[in-house]
């Protein structure tokens, strides 16, 4: 699982099976300094996620598993927003203003 | 699975149902000599642990949801099943 922060939205009319009525954003994964981590990309929402908001993702099968029906074709998932994240480096509030 | 070194946590109001009541903590991957590798990620804590420890992820989602027993649809991929005593390396690399 990792941090990530919502940066847009994806609209797609055609879609697979299990797909339909899925809210899909766009996100870059972020590390707990909340700074960048890897490649932008399109993960389903499961908890009302939006846009700007810092959140937290799984990847690959278990994705999958966070949507009802659970059998859809998708390898990342946003299951939580995030309030604050404690770390030693420092404490950080979501919401504040950041890039 | 993984070796790590938990360094904080994140709190989440709104999330999915199966994280309710779960500790989710942020995890620092190391080697075999505790020296930080990668970048960090999430994990839900099984065995109460606190910032500094060194802990075991287990990083496949099968094996988390035998041991979560909450039955079979469980987007838990990362979980914290132990906390590291110690880490014997042979060939005299040891770290306590």
């Amino acid at each position: 699982m990792y941090l990530g922060q919502v940066i847009g939205t994806v609209v797609a009319t055609q879609k697979a099976e299990g797909l339909e009525g899925k809210k899909l954003l766009l996100v870059r994964p972020l590390d707990h300094r909340l700074q960048p981590n890897g490649d932008d990309h399109v993960a389903v929402d499961t908890v009302r996620a939006g846009s700007g908001d810092l959140v937290y993702l799984v990847g690959s099968r278990e994705a999958a598993l966070a949507l009802d029906p659970w059998f859809v074709p998708v390898d990342a998932a946003i299951v939580g927003v995030v309030d604050d994240v404690n770390a030693a480096v420092a404490k950080i509030e979501a919401g504040a203003s950041r890039p | 699975m993984m070796l790590g070194r938990v360094e904080g946590n994140v709190v989440a109001t709104a999330h999915h149902p199966a994280f309710d009541g779960r500790k989710l903590l942020i995890v620092q991957p190391l080697d075999e000599t505790r020296r930080p590798v990668g970048t960090s990620i999430l994990a839900v804590d099984m065995v109460q642990a606190g910032v500094g420890d060194v802990v075991l992820v287990n990083r496949e989602g099968n094996g988390n949801r035998q041991l979560l027993k909450m039955g079979p649809i469980v987007p838990i991929r990362s979980l914290i099943v132990a906390i590291v005593d110690r880490v014997d390396v042979d060939g005299g690399g040891a770290s306590a």
